[in-house]
């Protein structure tokens, strides 16, 4: 029941992207984000999208693995295209398809519908490949590393980080126990496969007590644990593993320098994303 | 050297101090040897083990290890690093998710430089026989595979004192003896201090010596072999003997002409000198 859930697994291989200092990596992410969102038209999410093809293909993860986390957000996906092709209003009452009401479909709501729609898919994808080119800890270690600077504002850097890793050290474990306390309920009868939602909900309190019960049960063992192994917090505290910036990271870098310059050139010289309705009624 | 010294300890969990878990234990543990701590559930074997590496503080008493006294906050720090504790559930006491990460953990706890971090996660996986495994995942591991990388967790610290507080309780009989194989080969080669808290009979015949606690005082403590030969008394504190000596009781009960057996080997050498005589 629990089993397909792909965001935030590392996918092991030996590539490129794998060997980055995954603090670029994070950086990277950031700048592909900002990338989505400076694109203004559909030329220049093509580009994003050839440059994510690029990079998976660099990263040697399948693109089956990639394509499978936006089963995550595919509701959210149709949801915000609903919304967008509904209630979108044009300016322009020429380009008015159908209106019932206060439900108007244009060509500038499909538009913007197909547009927002392929950004949060490009957005999922591109998170995704840093999450499955890159291990947890590598991720976490990355973000404590980037995170340092707070650290001047007593900000609890090396805890935040820990709190990070152990929770995601904690999601296989909790998914067995889930599928474990659900069978367990089922055996005694629990109907979680019919009724409306409300009724589904309901059936899941069951299994989220004793799930919330053993989680802190296994959190106050965990804690025994660390303190046995001498964990004292950050202070007096040394790290293994160590990152380290390399030519990769570089070429890396110049690689979205060279993407965030060239949309910011296609959205000068090709127009806003409505710039083709224009084309298509000529 | 005494590795551990229990004088007159108590312990309540309780605030107003009364129903001790660990009520006036008094004893003492030479280092290097291989003790096996039995009892039935809630006699206070846990208790005991955590009061060692002062996860637990004395209401009443003193515990020493290595001479350091545990309610003495300055030195919990150098106990800990001394006496290393490997608990019951493996899943609990992992935290990265990955091997070698995990095993990291208490050498960057106290402080120690990188390359002998990676030194002590190869020493640490070798005497376990997880080398191989080095950047695997924890929670894809068997049972006895991950509590084997917890226990290599605690060894890169490189205590002197192990205490296994129901490690094996969580495993199947393989994975158990995986991990009595670990222990013994430490006991043996590293002359490392073991403190096996189990309910298992079979595995506390491979210690030197068994203590047996009952509601919070130990009320026997000697070489297995002779706790075993003792089943009348072990019966009063519920507990039961090996399989292999209960059978061997059992035949002498019914008037068979044999010697005290506690292992499955040793029983049926007994049996074939018998039936040679015969």
């Amino acid at each position: 029941m629990l089993n397909d859930v792909t965001f935030g697994q590392y996918y092991p291989a030996k590539s490129f992207v794998h060997n980055m200092d995954p603090r670029a990596k994070i950086v990277f992410v950031i700048a592909y984000i900002v990338a989505i969102f400076l694109a203004q038209n559909f030329f220049a999410l093509a580009a994003v999208t050839l440059f994510l093809i690029f990079c998976v293909l660099l990263s040697r993860v399948p693109f089956g693995s990639v394509l499978r986390s936006v089963k995550m957000i595919l509701f959210l996906i149709i949801f915000t295209a609903v919304l967008n092709l509904f209630f979108y209003s044009s300016n322009s009452e020429l380009h008015i398809l159908w209106q019932w009401k206060f439900i108007t479909i244009s060509w500038e709501s499909i538009i913007n519908m197909v547009f927002l729609s392929f950004r949060l898919f490009l957005l999922i994808l591109g998170t995704s490949v840093l999450t499955l080119t890159t291990t947890p800890v590598a991720l976490t270690d990355g973000i404590e590393s980037l995170l340092k600077p707070l650290r001047l504002i007593r900000f609890p850097v090396h805890e935040l980080a820990l709190i990070m890793s152990i929770a995601l050290r904690f999601i296989p474990t909790l998914m067995d126990e889930t599928n474990r306390i659900i069978s367990a309920q089922k055996a005694r009868g629990a109907d979680f496969e019919t009724g409306g939602l409300i009724k589904r909900a309901k059936a899941m309190i069951p299994v989220l007590i004793p799930l919330l019960v053993s989680a802190f049960r296994r959190a106050e063992e965990l804690g025994d644990a660390m303190d046995a192994r001498c964990y004292s917090g950050a202070k007096g505290r040394t790290k293994y593993k160590k990152l380290t910036f390399t030519w990769r990271d570089l070429l890396g870098l110049l690689a979205f320098a060279a993407l965030i310059t060239g949309i910011v050139f296609l959205n000068l010289y090709l127009g806003g994303k409505f710039a083709i309705i224009d084309w298509f009624l000529k | 050297m005494e590795a551990v010294r229990f004088e007159n300890v108590k312990y309540s969990y309780r605030e107003d101090g009364k129903e001790y878990a660990v009520n006036g234990v008094t004893l003492s543990i030479e280092e290097g040897q291989f003790v096996a701590v039995l009892g039935r559930n809630g006699s206070g074997k846990s208790t005991l083990a955590k009061l060692i590496n002062a996860l637990l503080i004395p209401s009443a008493g003193s515990v020493k290890v290595l001479g350091m006294d545990t309610s003495d906050s300055k030195k919990t720090f150098e106990i800990r690093k001394n006496a290393g504790m490997v608990f019951q559930n493996p899943d609990n006491q992992t935290v990265a998710s990955i091997v070698e990460d995990d095993v990291a953990f208490g050498p960057e706890n106290i402080g120690l430089a990188r390359e002998e971090i990676g030194k002590r996660i190869d020493f640490a996986l070798n005497a376990v026989g997880m080398q191989a495994f080095r950047t695997a995942t924890p929670s894809r591991l068997s049972g006895g595979q991950k509590q084997r990388i917890a226990i290599a967790g605690v060894l890169a610290i490189k205590p002197r004192i192990m205490i296994l507080d129901e490690s094996t309780a969580m495993l199947d009989p393989k994975g158990r003896r995986e991990v009595m194989d670990v222990i013994k080969k430490l006991n043996r080669e590293e002359k490392m201090t073991v403190i096996l808290i189990t309910h298992f009979m079979e595995e506390a015949l491979e210690a030197d010596r068994a203590i047996v606690m009952h509601r919070g005082e130990v009320v026997m403590d000697a070489a297995p072999e002779e706790i075993f030969s003792r089943s009348d008394e072990l019966e009063m504190y519920n507990l039961t003997l090996p399989r292999a000596a209960a059978i061997c009781k059992r035949l002498q009960n019914a008037g068979l002409p044999i010697k005290n057996a506690f292992n499955a080997e040793e029983l049926a050498e007994e049996l074939c000198e018998l039936l040679q005589k015969a």
